[in-house]
This record gives structure tokens, sequence and C-alpha cells, in this order.
């Protein structure tokens, strides 16, 4: 399996809505440890100003790989999902996230490089609200592990 | 909550926590953001990729060691921009049958690396460590401060 090279450049536009749930942040936060009252109690978050329970900072990571999920799966772009590193992550927030923003991804192929026997491929997912408010950028490196390479 | 800047200098130190990790943890992270490889629950399969064992996910790691800068802002909101590169696998342990002993035990340190009067707000550097190691490297928050 090679990664195709054509891939750099490509975009994949806006795919299903991502409605963010309160419960979806409870879970979440406690995923990672995060015990910030403004992640479960409704009114801690309103006295921070937010109109409802605000995400974690990585919270976005579901809505951007669910994006990069239409890379990986796409049959013309050669990736083996087993071979697939995180590399680097970054994220930068618009605005907070919060319970019951509708958020939706467009994500585009920002570079690919070939790393010995497998390929680099770093991705840009922008997300937004249904209604065109930016929300996050969240930039993701994918390295692809060449078979011969453990 | 906000801090004022005019107190904080470059390489202050705002703190370290002591994160203890467990396979039920990774099962967790997994449900909670939908990210399944098995890499991070099941053993043979992670061996059988060359990797030593279970490891957990970079993001659980990236996403639980920011719990230290949003404790000392306040506010989780506060975090406009956060990045890091993933070098070195978190191996988690099994330790299903021994309640309470962690897998792996990841120490969170954050130092002030910059500071911006003019628009208010700090860069968190957090160093990471896992048996010693750095784990993730170039970890980068920035904060606004009020």
């Amino acid at each position: 399996m090679t990664i195709n090279p054509d891939l750099q450049g490509r975009s994949y536009p806006a795919g299903e809505v991502y409605t963010v749930g309160r419960e979806a942040i409870r879970d979440f936060a406690r995923a990672v440890k995060a015990t910030h009252p403004s992640h479960y109690d409704v009114e801690a978050a309103r006295a921070l100003g937010y109109a409802d329970l605000v995400a974690p900072p990585t919270f976005a990571i579901i809505v951007a790989q669910r994006a990069d999920a239409q890379l990986i799966t796409d049959p013309g772009a050669g990736i083996d999902f087993s071979r697939v590193v995180h590399a680097d992550q970054r994220f930068t927030h618009h605005r907070p996230v919060v319970a019951g923003d509708e958020l939706v991804a467009a994500l585009h192929v920002d570079s690919v490089r070939a790393m010995g026997g497998g390929a680099m491929i770093t991705t840009r997912a922008e997300i937004s609200t249904v209604d065109g408010v930016r929300t996050a950028t969240t930039s993701s490196s994918l390295l692809v592990r060449g078979e011969e390479q453990q | 909550m906000s801090i004022p800047a005019a107190e904080l200098t470059v390489g202050q130190e705002i703190g370290s926590v002591t994160i203890p990790v467990t396979r039920q943890d990774l099962v967790r992270y997994a449900g909670a953001s939908g990210d399944f490889n098995p890499i991070h629950w099941n053993s043979d399969f992670a061996q059988g990729v060359g990797l030593p064992g279970v490891i957990a996910h970079g993001m659980f790691t990236m996403g639980a060691a920011v719990q230290l800068v949003t404790d000392w802002t306040g506010d989780p909101g506060s975090v406009i921009d956060y990045q890091t590169r993933f070098t070195k696998p978190v191996v988690v342990a099994d330790t299903t049958a021994q309640p309470g002993v962690p897998g792996a035990i990841l120490e969170v340190r954050g130092t002030i690396g910059a500071l911006n009067p003019e628009e208010a707000t700090a860069r968190i550097d957090l160093t990471v460590t896992f048996e010693g190691q750095k784990v993730l490297v170039k970890a980068q928050a920035v904060v606004r401060l009020s």
C-alpha cells in the first residue's frame, strides 16, 4: 500500500453535523481527568460567561478525527490505518466549544511528505458552527509507517 | 478569574501534577473520544504492530496534561492555542487485578514560556514525562489572562 502523493491540496467539504451534548462534554472531561466545574455544572459555566457547559481544550479532536476519517477511509488515499501513528497536534480556538453547538468540519490535506518507506500527512480541520461561526482550527500530522518499518 | 500579568515572569513555574493512568482510563478515553484503535486496549494487537505493549492515546496525554493550565487560569475556555509533538509512547501496564495501582504515571510541570502584555496572553510550556523521559515535545498552551 502506498500513499497517493496527489492527496496534497485535497479538501473534503464539511460533512455530518456534530451536535455537542452536555453528556458528551461530561464524559470527555472525565476521560481526560478534568475536574473544573464548568465542564459538569451549567450554573458554574454560566458564572464564567458561557451559554452552557464548556468543553475541555482538546474536545474538538472528536470533530477533527471524524473529518480525518474521511481521508483515512478514502480508498483512493492508500492509507493503512493500522500503520498510522499520531505525530503532532495543534488546536487554535477561535472561541470555546460549548454544549448545544452544532459543528461541522472542512478537511484540508496541507502536506504529504515521503518519510523512509512511509509518509507524513498533515491535515487541517476548519471547524465552524452550522451558522458559519469559526470555532476552531485543528492541525494533525499522521505518520503512516512503511511496510518494512516497525 | 483574571491573572495579574504584571506579577508574572518568564520561567516562573505554574505548578506540577502527577497523573496515574490505568487501562480502564484508556478504555474510557476511547469511548469518550471515539478513537477505538486497538493499540490502546489490546496487548496482542499492540505487540503485533511492533509496540512494547498497550500505549495511551497521545490525545489522552495531551488532554490530561492541559488541566494543569486550565486549573491555573480557572477557566477552561482561556486556552486559545495548544500544540504538541508526540515523541515517546506511554506504555500502560495491565493492573486490572490490582485496583488502585496505576499502570503508568505521568508527571506534568508547567512554566511560563512567554508573556504578551499587549494581548494579555501567556504561553505555558508543559514538560510531560513518563519513566523519566519526555513523552510530549514542544507542548505549549497559549492562554488569555483576562
